[in-house]
């Protein structure tokens, strides 16, 4: 079975996010940068996949990032990944979902494959829609935020729950397909030493634009960002008070709902 | 730390870094508190490869350097000096020792599951007559057909009741007082092994030291590491490497308290004022952080001359030493910036304040230390001189 | 039309869910400034129901496609009907909610239709002649604004909660029936079954919702109180180790330094002085919600909301007020 993972190069949940002077980004500087935490999971079941399926099986992992990216798959690699494809061009720079999808595609279907597994959403835009997308232009089903997966045993099929409001939905679909992840599907497995030290020899075959058969631009953007606006400030707690208890209660409930946003 | 990593090891530090904040912490907390030796975690770690760092391929190891060593153990003993120790002597001492002396029946027996982490290793030298002064050493090793017969104790032997490989060092020769050393590897099943003493320890209490008692143990000739008489050189030579993982352990435990100190500072607030604000505090902050990092440079440079296969002995020392001293100032500054909470058991400070004091005692007291590094100094000024 | 803009609603049950109403206060607030009708699509069992429960929103059509194949939603079903139904209509925007409905479907559709797609927005408003959307980054450490370029029909995704819901405005709207033609075997990934929540108390280290004790809740029996509130919220519970070294509560559900150490988006301290040993477990919370009867108590300098009251009085009635709107 060949098994795709994709991975995008994100910066670290724990980053201090600040907005850059300009206001037309958030600053570089410090910033550490990390495998898309979902991604992981991806590389995790694709990994737990080819397992299943036995020595035939191979998990390919598909990147489009800069040259940067080039330690974070050498980390999928050293999971366990058989190989990868790093689609890096100078032209991808701020690419939109549409761009991301077209070039995947492009390399995707160069590689062939049997399942793609994804994270749901990458943590620095989160946009979640290029596994949507790139299922439109591979023209197949999709299954998102999956927290289960089983695969059929003709390995044709697979049964999926994904998670929806108030609970899980079961959901059977025929392969290939595009399965995006979301947390508890999997524990991903650290990059162990004996890993990081096979990792060194495996291939990682890089792409640029023209590679793929990109003669010119894979499509221009299809959006503007206005302006970057910090969060809220918080300023110091907020003490409800109000003549009757149940009133400040009252008042609480509509503050995390309202205000805070957490319940 | 800014230090120019390879990609490898950059990797390499992170994966332990992960696994020493996600699984071994909070593991280590009960660990610690309860004094129990949290045995699954080497499993864990064997898994990772960090049980066989040192170990060549071919004997299920992952044939890394001295230099990876030491950021593994940095990383792991600033989570829990007692997992620190055990890896330490596991990786530094009882997996060196076989691999570079052993036979090579020995080594296939013992170093993959050594390498694996199913099986643990311990390195007995310390007698109660014998510390600083190792050729005061008294436990016997009786040629006998073809077996040795042993006789004495060891004391303080890290992980000793649960290893399953244990370099022993004995009295081959009474007469020669350094060439009458010679080292083995002993078995715990071994006729006339046991353990005696358990001590009840200041600090590194997830990890067990205890006394060995040999009465007439029998161990196979085949055991005997190098030649008859060889133990003293192998023992020295053993001990730059077991000193840069004590070095690199109190490197762990600094950074640790120094991050635990900044934490506290910046959160506890009195007369209106964080006490990370305070001007002595910060005075603090910048004489821990900067001894800290020369710690590190030291350990990491020790290391570096030990993979490029050159004489290390004096760097290892000055690690050993300043890195041992350096843990614990840092610890005492951290846990004053503390002030009285920081003398429960609800901070980490307590803790490593308590780990911090063995590594100015063990794998060579600092007097131990300074021996060597002013004997080297010296020699190699005398070098200098015209003839 | 210009600037025509289609509502995807969604139904559950027979009727409404509350998101179609938010997207269309929205659609409507943007329509004021930049004209255009405003239709709703609903698709799927029970939405010609659903329909009949929006004629009094000034909507100009409700479109409703319900037939066998789309009783239960699959997104390529609804992506080709939606698509559809889009084409036709030739609308400038379409709003659907950001649910997991709307997040699957939206940029199938998108992807269909050669649009552009903005997720998981938290406003959208007309500036001038341009629609924005401002919608959360870095998991909503900064937040853009931003606008289609040219004029591909753009799909905006809204978060529930987010926006204020269309109040009926009277008349009536007709209903519009769409013939889908979808067959069961175009479709290759298909809802078999649904399973509802389990019960049970998330993992005090994963959860999202926390409520914890403290010395303050004076007896075992009275964690009660605590569960109730975490069973409506699906919130785990835990305690201080004052409140597990008098005995009220395991160790298990200790939170702090030599307790759990805990990361939610909601930590409600019921009775915790603050004391900064505690605070070690917990300092990661997004919002803190602080219930102590000492107003000087310093977990009101860590908090978020406080409330000085007793919380003997205060959980029970904030449950109470919970229960009446979740």
């Amino acid at each position: 079975m060949k098994i795709l993972a994709l991975l995008k190069r994100v910066p670290d949940t724990e980053a201090k996010i600040l907005i850059n002077q300009e206001g037309t980004g958030i600053k570089d500087e410090g910033i550490k940068y990390v495998i898309n935490t979902y991604d992981e999971y991806a590389v995790e079941e694709g990994l737990r996949l080819k397992e299943k399926m036995g020595a035939a099986s191979t998990v390919t992992v598909v990147c489009v990032g800069p040259e940067e990216a080039t330690e974070l798959i050498r980390t999928a690699l050293a999971m366990g990944a058989d190989d990868a494809v790093h689609v890096c061009d100078k032209a991808l720079e701020r690419p939109d979902p549409f761009v991301i999808a077209a070039v995947m595609a492009k390399a995707i279907k160069a590689e062939g494959f049997d399942i793609i597994f994804c994270g749901k959403q990458a943590i620095d835009d989160d946009m979640g829609q290029v596994q949507s997308i790139l299922a439109e232009m591979l023209d197949i089903p999709q299954v998102n935020v999956a927290t289960a997966f089983e695969i059929a045993a003709d390995a044709k099929r697979a049964t999926v729950r994904r998670r929806v409001e108030g609970g899980d939905e079961k959901v059977e679909t025929s392969l290939p397909a595009i399965i995006s992840c979301e947390k508890g599907l999997n524990d991903p497995r650290y990059a162990s030493l004996p890993g990081i030290m096979k990792a060194k020899k495996k291939e990682i075959r890089k792409k640029t634009l023209a590679d793929l058969g990109f003669s010119e631009s894979p499509g221009e953007a299809r959006s503007t960002i206005l302006r970057w606006l910090p969060p809220a400030k918080s300023s110091g707690c907020t003490m409800v008070k109000a003549e009757e208890m149940r009133d400040a209660a009252k008042e609480l409930v509509r503050l995390l709902r309202e205000e805070a946003k957490v319940v | 730390m800014n230090y120019p990593l390879t990609e490898d090891e950059r990797m390499i530090q992170k994966t332990v870094r992960d696994f020493a904040r996600r699984d071994l912490a909070p593991v280590a907390i009960e660990a610690n508190e309860k004094g129990v030796f949290p045995e699954g975690i080497y499993k864990k770690l064997g898994e990772l490869g960090f049980m066989g760092v040192t170990v060549p391929e071919e004997y299920g190891g992952v044939n890394l350097g001295t230099f990876s060593l030491v950021l593994i153990l940095e990383e792991i003993n600033a989570v829990c000096a007692s997992t620190g120790v055990t890896m330490s002597v596991h990786n530094s001492l009882t997996n060196w020792c076989i691999l570079k002396y052993g036979s090579e029946k020995i080594r296939k027996r013992f170093l993959p599951s050594l390498a694996s982490g199913e099986m643990l290793g311990a390195y007995a030298i310390t007698e109660s007559e014998a510390g600083s002064d190792v050729s005061a050493m008294r436990l016997s090793a009786v040629r006998k057909g073809n077996e040795y017969i042993l006789n004495g104790a060891k004391i303080f032997i890290s992980t000793g009741d649960r290893a399953g490989a244990i370099i022993v060092f004995a009295r081959t020769d009474p007469a020669d007082r350094t060439k009458g050393i010679s080292a083995f590897v002993v078995e715990p099943d071994s006729p006339g092994f046991s353990i005696g003493k358990i001590e009840k320890k200041m600090g590194l209490r997830a990890s067990t030291t205890v006394e060995i008692v040999f009465e007439d143990c029998r161990v196979n000739a085949d055991n005997l590491l190098g030649t008859e008489g060889m133990g003293m050189k192998i023992a020295l030579a053993g001990l730059d490497g077991g000193r840069i993982g004590i070095a690199a352990q109190a490197v762990g435990i600094a950074q640790a308290a120094l991050d635990e100190g900044v934490r506290f500072s910046r959160e506890r607030k009195q007369f209106n004022t964080r006490i990370v604000d305070f001007q002595s505090t910060r005075w603090k902050i910048a004489d821990m952080a900067t001894a800290v990092e020369a710690a590190r440079l030291l350990t990491y440079r020790a290391a570096k001359l030990r993979d490029a296969g050159e004489a290390c002995s004096k760097e290892a020392a000055m690690a050993k030493l300043f890195a041992s001293r350096t843990a614990n100032t840092v610890v005492y500054d951290a846990l004053q910036m503390h002030g009285g909470v920081g003398y429960t058991e609800e901070f980490l400070i307590e803790r490593l304040f308590r780990d911090a004091r063995v590594t100015e005692l063990y794998e060579g007291t600092s007097e131990i230390q300074r021996l060597v590094i002013s004997k080297a100094v010296i020699e190699e000024f005398e070098r200098t001189l015209p003839d | 039309m210009a600037n025509d803009i289609l509502v995807f609603g969604e139904v559950r049950g027979g009727g409404i869910k509350k998101i179609t109403k938010e997207l269309i206060g929205a659609a409507r607030r943007v329509s004021a400034a930049a004209g255009g009708a405003i239709d709703t699509a609903l698709i799927g069992a029970g939405a010609r129901a659903a329909a009949e429960s929006l004629t009094g929103y000034g909507l100009r059509k409700i479109i409703v496609a319900e037939d066998e194949v789309l009783a239960r939603y699959s997104t390529e079903a609804y992506a080709a009907v939606l698509s559809d139904i889009v084409k036709r209509g030739a609308y400038s925007y379409i709003f659907l909610g950001a649910t997991a409905m709307g997040r699957d479907l939206g940029p199938r559709v998108t992807a269909k239709a050669d649009g552009v797609m903005f997720s998981d927005c938290v406003d959208v408003r007309m500036e001038g002649t341009r629609c924005v959307a401002r919608r959360p980054v870095y998991s909503g450490r900064a937040y853009i604004e931003i606008v289609r370029s040219g004029d591909r029909p753009n799909y905006i995704s809204i978060r529930p909660n987010n926006v204020a819901p269309a109040e009926p405005s009277g008349g009536g709207t007709p209903i519009e029936t769409h013939a889908s033609n979808v067959t069961r075997d175009a479709i290759r990934a298909i809802v078999t079954e649904i399973f509802p929540l389990e019960g049970g108390r998330p993992d005090l280290t994963e959860a999202d919702v926390i409520v914890t004790g403290g010395r303050a809740m004076k007896d075992k029996a009275n964690f009660k109180i605590l569960e109730d509130l975490a069973d409506l919220l699906g919130a785990a519970v835990g305690a201080s180790r004052a409140a597990v070294d008098a005995g009220f509560a395991p160790v298990a559900i200790q939170v702090g330094q030599t307790g759990k150490i805990v990361n939610p988006k909601l930590y409600i301290a019921c009775g915790i002085s603050g004391a900064i040993q505690h605070l070690a477990g917990m300092r990661t919370s997004k919002v803190i919600v602080a219930i102590n009867k000492d107003p000087n108590a310093p977990i009101f300098e860590r908090a978020t909301y406080g409330i000085v009251g007793d919380l003997f009085e205060v959980v029970p009635l904030l449950t109470e007020e919970l229960r009446k709107v979740l």
